[in-house]
């Protein structure tokens, strides 16, 4: 266990249940101060419990969740160090926008002289590029500018940790786009300590430090997100972060592997599967190769769609004994005038490194 | 054809309203013009109307001071005496008590509703009685105790009449309430009290305002009550207008104490809209 003082979160064996049903258990994590962290997985994996239960919503049923390294069993909410920016914003409709964001200063004993709460929230609402907004109603105002008061609201307080449910689900992709780097900004700006949940994988990676990817109420993985991505703890993994192609295959001996296909690869990274496995392989780390036969480190397949992505371009290929592969063509390595036709035999060359070996 | 289409639905739109329409102009507009025109009228010498116009009925009005003063005083305080008593139950229903029972719980606030009013409030003339509850405290010696009759009986039905029309309103306004709000409030440093009155009480105020305004529009009209359990000693403006329309057959000056009181209720309702408009900052208030 490292120094308590050097995590602004850490979760110890925690479990929650509700009755019999399990949402969480077995959580260890630690996210250091001044982190991204991001909470990623499909919903039901108990995100937002983890999330919730560090905003002090509910309570461990087992295990010990610390804010800077005291431990918060029984903290209420209300006592907490942090602040949440809730998925629906949770704005409150019969406040205006300053007042709203001023709120929490206002709760704060002791008390602050009002001068200086409108000063600090006029402050928050310039840092989310809303000033000149305080006196609006909150129906007055658009998605994104409720996300930016849900924001300034949460950081006007100066919380040790800012949880963030989903924040940006709720906007269209060009804003979303917009408010991720914002939040990054923002992020680096104040030298918080950012948790955020989030199913958007995506979003996870773009704007995290790290990334701790949850299933059925489990830990699966945590990593900066270029290591969650280049070397997936798991097909689960492989699978939810970016996408994927699985194929059936044996390892046979210690670092021989073989397709379904019969195809055969020497690979060192079979992580000590023995017999029936599942291989991941993803899309970009294929090259197609216009001399259709299969090599010693190729397969052979036809091609069946084209989808032009404008920056890229995603080939279905057909895999002769192996089913449908998706193929991830960069727009500058591949050039122009060599777009495949549908219908061309193609080879499929990568590096037999780039195959993740999973037991099945 | 958009032309006789919507024409088409002019006839329709003027079939659903027109018996609605009807009804209140038979029954609400008219007579309430009748009353304008008695209002400024003469009592005839075998009772009744008698045209004229004068304004001796309105100048009459200070003779019935004393309906008037009952009325606006205990009307007042019976509706904020259900609110004082509604609000903690309308919390504990909407709030606090087990989803699976609400349904039930909420039910028994309507079920004294099934038997009426009169025979609920002859219950409470046995009980206030002479053989009731005094006669309870003078087995233990305290004599001579009057509760039937008084203010404070007139009092006691009102809020045990009314309580359920103050409960319900308030009940659902606290029920749609957005509980990520008082999550949100917890979350900013609030304690449960400063969220109570930061964002539960000040989001249940149309609520409330709904209530108030029901019960005191209600209250204002009541005759019930302090018949039975005033006993002519604390009569209301409805007492008054029943004695003044069916005993001494006084339409003109019956139909100015109603008028007035028509006017007294308008303001009331303007105001307390007006209140809540302000206060929750939506338009969506429901009075009545």
């Amino acid at each position: 266990m490292t120094s308590a003082s050097t995590n602004d979160i850490e979760f110890r064996s925690v479990a929650k249940r509700y009755g019999a049903v399990t949402a969480v258990s077995d959580i260890n994590l630690e996210v250091p101060r001044g982190a991204f962290m991001a909470l990623l997985g499909p919903s039901g994996c108990g995100k937002t419990t983890c999330l919730r239960m560090i905003g002090g919503f509910e309570q461990p049923s087992e295990g010990t969740v610390f804010i800077s390294g005291e431990p918060m069993n029984g903290v209420a909410a209300y006592r907490r160090p942090v602040n949440m920016v809730f998925q629906h914003y949770a704005l409150f409709p019969h406040l205006d926008v300053e007042q709203n964001v001023s709120y929490g200063l206002r709760q704060m004993r002791p008390r602050i002289a009002s001068a200086e709460i409108s000063r600090r929230a006029q402050e928050a609402l310039e840092m989310v590029r809303l000033g000149g907004f305080g006196k609006r109603r909150i129906h007055e105002m658009s998605g994104g500018q409720q996300q930016r008061v849900a924001l300034a609201r949460a950081i006007v307080n100066k919380p040790k940790v800012l949880l963030l449910d989903e924040p940006l689900a709720a906007l269209d992709k060009k804003l979303r786009t917009a408010m991720q780097i914002e939040l990054q900004t923002l992020q680096r700006e104040l030298g918080i300590t950012f948790v955020l949940v989030t199913h958007d994988q995506e979003e996870a990676l773009s704007m995290s430090d790290f990334v701790c990817v949850m299933n059925a109420g489990r830990i699966v993985q945590v990593g900066p997100p270029q290591e969650i991505y280049d070397r997936p703890a798991s097909l689960f993994v492989a699978d939810f972060v970016g996408k994927t192609n699985r194929i059936d295959a044996t390892v046979d001996g210690a670092s021989s592997l073989v397709l379904a296909n019969g195809a055969r690869f020497a690979t060192p990274a079979v992580n000590g599967t023995k017999g029936a496995a599942t291989v991941a392989l993803r899309p970009e780390a294929i090259r197609l190769t216009r001399n259709g036969a299969a090599s010693a480190d190729a397969l052979a397949g036809t091609v069946t769609h084209r989808i032009f992505l404008g920056s890229a371009v995603e080939y279905s290929v057909a895999v002769d004994g192996l089913g449908d592969f998706l193929v991830t063509a960069d727009r500058r390595t591949l050039g122009d005038s060599e777009l495949v036709e549908p219908g061309e035999k193609v080879g499929l060359a990568f590096d037999p490194n780039a195959l993740h070996v999973f037991p099945a | 054809m958009p032309a006789a289409t919507n024409t088409k639905r002019n006839l329709v739109t003027a079939a659903l309203v027109a018996p609605a329409a009807a009804w209140l102009m038979i029954f609400l507009v008219l007579p309430f013009i009748a009353m304008l025109v008695f209002a400024f009228g003469e009592r005839a010498p075998e009772g009744g109307y008698q045209a004229a116009f004068t304004f001796a009925q309105f100048a009459n009005l200070p003779t019935r001071a004393a309906a008037f003063w009952n009325t606006l005083v205990l009307a007042p305080i019976g509706a904020l005496a259900c609110l004082l008593i509604a609000y903690p139950v309308a919390y504990y229903l909407a709030v606090k008590a087990n989803p699976r029972y609400r349904l039930i719980l909420v039910s028994l606030v309507v079920v004294p509703f099934w038997t009426s009013l009169l025979v609920r409030t002859y219950a409470w003339m046995y009980i206030l009685g002479s053989r009731g509850i005094p006669n309870l405290l003078s087995v233990i010696g305290i004599e001579d105790v009057r509760m039937l009759n008084t203010p404070g009986a007139v009092l006691l039905g009102i809020v045990y009449g009314y309580l359920p029309l103050m409960i319900m309103p308030i009940y659902v306004s606290l029920e749609k309430l957005d509980r990520r709000l008082l999550e949100a409030s917890a979350d900013l440093g609030a304690k449960p009290v400063s969220t109570f009155f930061g964002v539960t009480l000040p989001l249940s105020l149309p609520g409330v305002m709904t209530g108030v305004a029901l019960v005191t529009i209600l209250l204002l009209g009541e005759y019930l009550i302090p018949q039975l359990l005033g006993g002519g000693k604390v009569f209301f403006i409805g007492n008054a207008l029943v004695d003044l329309f069916l005993q001494s057959r006084n339409w003109p000056f019956g139909s100015a104490i109603a008028v007035t009181l028509v006017a007294v209720v308008v303001v009331i309702l303007m105001v307390a809209m007006r209140i809540a408009f302000r206060v929750a900052g939506t338009r969506q208030v429901d009075l009545v």
